[in-house]
């Protein structure tokens, strides 16, 4: 019986995500030393870019079902309302 | 009767595990946020006083690893067992010259009194306090999923070895693949919070 089967990623996509990653890590470091106001846009725009290239290519997210991008879609927004929450309560208090 | 394999399930599993992660980290980032917000003049210089060089350093490693471990999986899915456990084998080094790195940072601050009820941290401003307070316990949590990952990555190497991960049966390596990129997932998001808020 064949076995249920994770799909395969080339080599070649791999290293250029890693590539992808350290060039936007490389962005980052950059972005700090110019201007805090760069350093926060760099923080809220490059890093969770650089989870999701994690999450989709290394985590295979691309290549689930929609079960599985749902799930994690759902338990990510969770903690985005929470996060919401949070600033709402900081910012009218 | 062969013995019972489940792999969608198997994967769900580690996934729903990494859910609780996400919410074990996220609840300390909600916290660093709201403390941020309180005292972002403290947070700002406490964060100067972190070495960006070596935060980017051990990001490259990290980054490093999980395409080491990416490609493992790439490895034995395509059969190669040799350049499966060279890999697993890359990750796990990875992994320990990382916590090197962290144990070599903390040391130097721990050598100022820079630590939790040190004294060259108590004389500081509230808000510095606090700062050094998330960066031991955020750091220090990452870093012991990075030591549990590094042994787990120790036992796949083992399991590899002895032929109970094959080409056909490769969901274990698969899901300690998933837990060593959530913990790069995570340190991707520390970076910027503790060594470049400044």
């Amino acid at each position: 019986m064949e076995r249920e089967q994770g799909h395969v990623v080339e080599y070649a996509v791999l290293l250029r995500v890693w590539a992808a990653l350290l060039v936007l890590t490389a962005l980052l470091l950059a972005a700090s030393r110019l201007s805090p106001a760069l350093a926060v846009l760099a923080l809220l725009t490059l890093t969770p870019l650089k989870a999701w290239l994690v999450l989709y290519f290394f985590m295979h997210l691309r290549y689930e079902g929609l079960l599985l991008k749902g799930m994690v879609l759902t338990a990510l927004s969770t903690l985005l309302v929470f996060i919401g929450m949070l600033f709402l309560d900081i910012g009218f208090r | 009767m062969s013995e019972h394999k489940d792999y969608s399930g198997a994967k769900i599993g580690m996934w729903l595990f990494l859910f609780t992660e996400f919410m074990l980290f996220g609840g300390l980032f909600i916290l660093y946020s709201a403390y941020r917000t309180l005292h972002p003049a403290d947070f700002h210089r406490a964060s100067g006083e972190l070495s960006a060089a070596l935060g980017g350093a051990n990001t490259v490693i990290l980054l490093t690893s999980s395409l080491f471990m990416a490609c493992s999986l790439t490895a034995i899915q395509k059969g190669r067992k040799g350049a499966s456990m060279l890999l697993v084998a890359l990750t796990a080094s990875c992994g320990a010259l990382f916590l090197a790195v962290k144990g070599f940072e903390w040391a130097s601050k721990f050598h100022h009194g820079i630590y939790p009820g040190g004294p060259g941290l108590l004389q500081r401003p509230p808000g510095e306090v606090l700062f050094f307070g998330l960066y031991y316990v955020m750091t220090g949590l990452h870093g012991l999923h990075v030591l549990a990952g590094t042994i787990l990555l120790c036992v796949m190497l083992a399991l590899l070895a002895r032929e109970r991960i094959r080409q056909d049966d490769c969901v274990k390596l698969e899901n300690s693949g998933l837990y060593w990129h959530l913990v790069d997932v995570i340190w991707i998001f520390l970076l910027p919070l503790f060594y470049l808020a400044a």
